[in-house]
């Protein structure tokens, strides 16, 4: 690694061979406007709002792809950059519908921020060019509004990335160029919400479901039960003004109660009944020497990815509901019977980190006795704004333990579901030890704690070799893909996130996410399993009483715990006015 | 003849033809430090800027010549094949007759058929490999990594033209220039490099012998020059047009320009994009507001990812202040 100085407005900085003078800029806290710029993406320097001038260059240079050069002099708050500046800012704002007080991502814009912080007046000029637009909803998943796009392509480029050539895709029309959702049979969206998260503006959001959750909480004919997944209690936070990865878990629980939940469920409980069940299936089918692989099916968009994209692996995919699935038929069927409450009286509403979630509750597949086991889904980001317009500050708030007398208590195993691994980890560590009867010494995977997009992991357990991988970003799944078809028995278990470092990074989590937020909240996924005297889901008292009680039953387990898939045609394009 | 050809370019001074003048040797030695690898050899011939129309002579009358350039390319550089790169009037029109020419060698035709912008050399790139046609940063230059990622040279029809005269010590420093407007005849000229702008309408018998401003280096990207300014040098792309003074609607040229930009560019940057459709709103309404003009003009030249958008005040900008003002 070569390293040299450069400066930066006079000043002299350490810079390595390979940097780019935005991300040295950055690390030495100098501010230059960037927004269509993202980690995950390479520069397509199209905003053209992180100009600098370089000392001895004729032209301004767009900072974000500008490689570092020993000695070279670079400046950032020059008169042309401030001028420029300001128009290129007013032509992209003038571009878009700048509804912002109506528009659902006021708070997590970086064109607004931008507006705000360089104290910009649109003059106005330039008349709307984009108003009337249709508008889109791809499933019951992300809305998207042409006319608040600015046209930076980042949605595009992390949708080619995330499915088989892309659902969002440019259109050329006669003068400009529009993205819009491929209306191709063989592209479809796999909800899986990454456009959002790297969407500068507001044309990409969930499509909203907590406004119906307000008003039920507001019905009191209804039992409203909360459960949240494991990847809110490190990020809900950021929405608060906390740092990334603090664990809040106890905080949402009593924000939730002051809310007026009836009950608050923890999905890291299920999370374990879905270790019971997944373990089980690996056991069986490595003794009976089948050495396919078994992929984990919690992510909803891996799901349909499958489905859609690869069907022919969906033989491979495990049977097994995902955790917040099997909790909400959990409740619907075995609480509800304890408390003397019908399922049609209950309404379950998840709160998770992802967007595809809301296509997974809609699967008709799921239903147990004609009744949907979740009503409704919202993301991380409308429950800070269910928590916002009831003047409930999460930072603030005291901590509470869960009052549930059964299925109140979660494992660590359950909590690090979240992050890519996780699912692996706890696997693993019910596996051994139902495999060896004794558990593992170490219970953590260091590899696996990487924050890579492929990590894989070999063990021996009672002498069989045994081949493990976990992999986050449909990028990396295309490889992990690739290379079963080569040796269709080269892993034994597969863990597929969807989104790059799994849900901790999920279309519904708090915005901006970049690589440093995205450590934090699963290093701190990490901690609260530390902290957990809980660290094995087999071991997880009441998961114990549940078997004993509940999921003895062979057809039971069966209509609560497991599911089908199928080949999947392409889903539904709403168009709105 | 191989080992030396680029010396050859490099005394002969040849610049490249596609119009940004860049020493064509330069580039040739650059592509041969990369020999080992799999070399692309393009020859762009996208021709998409409005009155530039020489590369078509050639593809007419001197198909032999041009093939033969491409053929120097490809024994100059080891590993490599060729790409004719055509614009889809031009792919349908001439390329049977190319192939009694270039049949037997590594040489296959590709039909353009995105818009202007593809032939810029970067977004040529992308258009070939069926992505959007963008340009793309440099570095990397195509030179180290451009089509599908492998070295890449890529010369305007011209440029290969030229080096088959180079080749054969029949190089004499000359350029075709496209010559239309308000002339009597329109057409191609193949005269040296090294004279002016006057020198060349006068050789050619194109002098107005009425009120006239011309249109020099392209339809499009061309900067206005009056009568009294024709003693410049050539530089750019060889085409001059001429408009009769009196008979020139100045707002409708404007909006021929607008809107060729408007759907020509490639819409990928900011200033780009959104000036150009913010000039056509403008030349539509025939009302320029010149203190807005100005502010887009200075986006669009020191922000513009690529030539295209620093380029393009360059006609407006000298057809106000010369032509409008007076």
């Amino acid at each position: 690694m070569i390293e040299f100085n450069i400066f930066i407005n006079g000043q002299e900085y350490k810079a390595k061979e390979g940097d780019k003078v935005l991300e040295v800029a950055k690390k030495f806290d100098i501010y230059i406007p960037a927004l269509c710029y993202h980690c995950d993406l390479i520069p397509h320097e199209s905003c053209r709002l992180c100009m600098v001038e370089v000392e001895g260059d004729k032209n301004l240079r767009a900072s974000c792809s500008l490689l570092v050069k020993p000695g070279m002099r670079v400046h950032t708050n020059t008169p042309l950059i401030e001028q420029t500046l300001k128009i290129n800012l007013e032509l992209i704002f003038a571009q878009h519908e700048g509804k912002c007080e109506t528009c659902k991502r006021k708070t997590n814009c970086k064109l607004l921020e931008l507006v705000q912080e360089k104290h910009f007046v649109a003059s106005g000029k330039y008349s709307n060019r984009k108003s009337n637009h249709p508008k889109y909803q791809f499933g019951p998943s992300i809305s998207f509004d042409p006319s608040k796009c600015i046209n930076c392509e980042n949605c595009s480029e992390i949708c080619a990335m995330q499915t088989n050539g892309g659902y969002l895709r440019p259109r050329e029309g006669k003068y400009n160029f529009e993205v819009s959702p491929s209306l191709a049979h063989d592209h479809d969206c796999i909800y899986c919400g990454q456009c959002i998260a790297h969407c500068p503006v507001g044309a990409l959001s969930e499509a909203e479901d907590y406004p119906k959750v307000q008003k039920l909480l507001k019905n009191n004919n209804k039992k409203v039960v909360f459960q949240f997944a494991p990847a809110i209690r490190t990020s809900i936070g950021e929405e608060f003004g906390m740092a990334p990865g603090e664990v809040v878990t106890r905080k949402i629980f009593s924000a939730l109660k002051k809310l007026g939940a009836y009950k608050v469920f923890d999905t890291s409980f299920a999370a374990d009944v879905t270790i019971m069940e997944e373990s089980e299936e690996l056991i069986q089918k490595v003794l009976n020497g089948d050495n396919e692989v078994m992929f984990s099916s919690c992510c909803p968009a891996w799901v349909k990815y499958v489905e859609f994209y690869e069907p022919s692996f969906i033989k491979n995919l495990t049977s097994v509901r995902s955790p917040q699935i099997i909790l909400g038929g959990l409740i619907k069927n075995y609480w509800a019977k304890k408390e003397r409450i019908k399922p049609k009286d209950i309404v379950v509403v998840s709160i998770m980190p992802c967007t595809a979630k809301k296509f997974e509750i809609t699967r008709r597949e799921l239903k147990i006795d004609g009744i949907n086991p979740v009503d409704f889904i919202i993301t991380t980001r409308e429950f800070a704004k269910l928590l916002k317009e009831s003047d409930i500050n999460l930072k603030e708030i005291e901590n509470i333990e869960s009052d549930m007398e059964i299925m109140g208590t979660f494992t660590g195993a359950g909590e690090i579901f979240g992050a890519s691994g996780g699912v692996l980890e706890a696997a693993i560590r019910t596996t051994y030890s139902k495999l060896t009867g004794k558990s593992l010494e170490n219970l953590e995977f260091k590899q696996i704690h990487e924050f890579r997009g492929i990590k894989e992991l070999e063990l021996s357990i009672n002498g069989k070799k045994l081949s493990f991988a976990a992999v986050s970003g449909i990028e990396n799944v295309k490889e992990i893909l690739r290379r079963i078809k080569d040796n269709p028995t080269r892993y034994n278990c597969v863990e597929v996130m969807a989104c790059p470092g799994g849900c901790i990074s999920g279309g519904g989590q708090p915005l901006p996410t970049d690589n440093e937020i995205r450590k934090a909240r699963s290093n701190g996924l990490y901690q609260a399993d530390r902290d957990n005297k809980h660290r094995e889901s087999h071991k997880n008292p009441d998961i114990i009483k549940l078997y004993d009680e509940f999921l003895c039953k062979k057809e039971i387990r069966h209509k609560i715990c497991h599911t089908s898939f199928k080949k999947r045609n392409k889903g539904k394009l709403s168009v709105l006015k | 003849m191989e080992q030396d050809i680029i010396l050859k370019m490099k005394e002969a001074n040849l610049l490249g033809r596609g119009g940004a003048l860049f020493p064509t040797w330069m580039k040739w030695d650059g592509v041969k430090k990369q020999e080992g690898k799999k070399i692309y050899i393009i020859a762009n011939g996208s021709e998409g800027e409005p009155a530039v129309f020489k590369d078509e002579h050639i593809l007419k009358n001197h198909p032999k010549e041009f093939i033969e350039g491409i053929k120097i390319a490809l024994e100059t550089f080891s590993g490599s094949e060729a790409i004719i790169y055509l614009n889809h009037i031009y792919f349908d029109k001439y390329k049977k007759n190319l192939e009694k020419y270039s049949d037997g060698s590594k040489i296959t035709y590709f039909r353009k058929t995105a818009r202007y912008i593809a032939g810029d050399e970067t977004a040529l790139m992308s258009h070939i490999e069926g992505k959007r046609d963008e340009p793309r940063s440099k570095p990397p230059y195509p030179a180290e990594s451009g089509l599908y990622g492998l070295p890449t040279l890529v010369n305007n029809i011209e440029t290969y033209y030229r080096i088959s005269e180079i080749a054969s010590d029949k190089y004499t420093g000359k350029i075709f220039y496209s010559i239309s407007g308000d002339v009597k005849q329109k057409g191609v000229f193949d005269l040296p490099v090294s004279l002016s702008i006057e020198e060349v309408l006068k050789t050619t018998g194109s002098y107005p012998n009425f009120e006239f401003f011309i249109q020099y280096g392209g339809g499009a990207a061309g900067a206005i020059y009056l009568p009294n300014e024709l003693k410049a040098p050539i530089l750019g792309a060889a085409s001059i047009i001429i408009y009769n003074r009196k008979k020139t609607d100045l707002f409708k040229l404007m909006e021929r320009w607008a809107t060729f930009y408007a759907a020509e560019n490639c819409d990928k940057c900011t200033p780009c994009r959104e000036s150009s459709n913010r000039i056509l709103e403008m030349v539509r309404k025939r009302k320029l507001d010149i203190e807005n003009l100005r502010e887009l003009f200075l986006v669009l030249e020191n922000t513009s990812f690529c030539p295209l958008g620093r380029g393009m005040s360059v006609p407006y900008k000298t057809l106000i202040d010369k032509v409008m003002k007076s």
